[in-house]
């Protein structure tokens, strides 16, 4: 009897159209990829049903359930400004090597008396100092957060008046953990209001109904 | 996997030339691949969705003088919020140690939201008539964001007055801010709950 020939097929199988949808997906997920920004620290923000986007052209000051402030502000021109008046305020000279540190730094919560020592810090060291942060000070008696909050407008009224931009577009945003007392809240409130800042954004998390 | 047709024995002639052994086209792309979904499960990994989002607030500017403060209307609500995170007290009108009755509600849609759904209905209808025309194309979207504010700080609508005390918890302020929002409530302020009504409570919990 004759054998039955079994047609061969051939075991390999177009991929074409998978590597294509493989390399579709990279290249959307890369795109759309936004980095989280390294923060100093991380809080749990409320939610809220609120879908407004947050500014990019802001002061943001971040507050943990412990009441320890973190300031940080946007554009290099205007922070290395807010550093300087700072620094003439308590007579601190920074070199130009720290006035960079500074403005490629994000949020930090020392008294303005380490902040020489945080700018010198490394990465690992800093990790480390961001962890027992003590945070801006902002008593009556010494209200370091507040001159940082004056300070910061005044440089970037300075700012949008070089680059003829709206100054109202400059927005100051709290993030504060969910679960903060309010006597926290109504210090840092009281610190704005030194400066008369009386509108807000409060960064929250999207609520799902 | 994608490969070139190189193949031309079809035509063949009759003069069979010698010739150079021709190296195969096909690519090897299995490593490639590998590197593409190792990218790919990187990126989907990493991927946030939902950026944060922000809430704007206003607080009310100090007043200098009597002159610039503002009465409190009879038909204002006021809300207490305390270290008791599921409830809110509220009382109606102007506070009278005598006739003041301090209610209890939650944060709950049948809670407070009903409340002030009910409290600022004339708002809410109005507000809801303008989104209506808003949807058949009537008006714009800048005149709609006019006339809701023009609607929501009309002189006779419903004002909040949002009293907090020391214990009391951000997410609860926002909770509640957020409410505001929905009900259409444009004014409303924050401040400190009174040594009187301090007391108030304190009778009340016990």
């Amino acid at each position: 009897m004759p054998k039955i020939k079994v047609p061969r097929s051939n075991p390999s199988l177009d991929m074409t159209p998978m590597v294509d949808l493989a390399f579709l997906l990279v290249t959307f997920f890369m795109l759309t990829a936004s980095f989280r920004t390294e923060e100093a620290i991380v809080v749990d923000a409320p939610k809220s049903v609120s879908d407004e986007m947050l500014p990019d052209n802001a002061m943001m000051v971040t507050m943990d359930t412990a009441g320890r402030a973190f300031y940080t502000i946007d554009g290099e021109e205007i922070k290395k400004n807010t550093l300087m008046q700072m620094g003439e305020k308590y007579s601190v000279t920074f070199s130009e090597d720290e006035i960079k540190e500074f403005q490629l730094m994000k949020d930090f919560g020392h008294p303005f008396s380490e902040l020489k020592t945080y700018l010198n810090a490394t990465k690992n060291e800093r990790t480390k100092m961001d962890k027992n942060a003590p945070g801006i000070p902002m008593d009556s008696l010494n209200n370091e957060l507040g001159d940082w909050i004056t300070f910061g407008k005044i440089s970037a009224y300075g700012e949008s008046q070089t680059k003829g931009t709206d100054f109202s577009n400059f927005r100051y945003s709290i993030k504060a953990d969910a679960r903060t007392d309010f006597r926290v809240m109504r210090k840092l409130f009281n610190a704005f209001e030194k400066s008369n800042i009386h509108t807000f954004d409060l960064v929250t998390n999207l609520e799902q109904e | 996997m994608a490969e070139l047709n190189t193949d031309d024995s079809s035509k063949g002639g009759k003069h069979q030339k010698k010739r150079a052994k021709k190296s195969s086209t096909k690519v090897d792309m299995t490593p490639m691949v590998d590197l593409a979904f190792l990218l790919l499960t990187f990126f989907v990994l990493t991927a946030t969705f939902g950026k944060p989002k922000t809430m704007q607030l206003n607080m009310p500017v100090k007043a200098k003088n009597e002159d610039q403060k503002q009465k409190v209307s009879d038909n204002a609500i006021t809300m207490l919020l305390t270290d008791n995170i599921d409830s809110i007290y509220y009382y109606n009108g102007i506070y009278d140690p005598a006739k003041t009755v301090i209610r209890i509600t939650n944060y709950s849609k049948e809670g407070v939201r009903k409340l002030l759904l009910e409290s600022n209905k004339d708002v809410v209808t109005k507000v809801h008539e303008l989104e209506e025309q808003y949807k058949k194309g009537a008006i714009a979207d800048s005149t709609l964001k006019k006339l809701k504010e023009k609607v929501q700080s009309d002189v006779n609508t419903l004002a909040v007055i949002v009293k907090t005390e020391d214990k009391t918890k951000y997410k609860n302020i926002v909770d509640l801010v957020d409410e505001l929002n929905i009900c259409d409530v444009a004014k409303f302020s924050i401040g400190d709950i009174s040594t009187q009504e301090q007391n108030h409570l304190t009778k009340l919990k016990l």
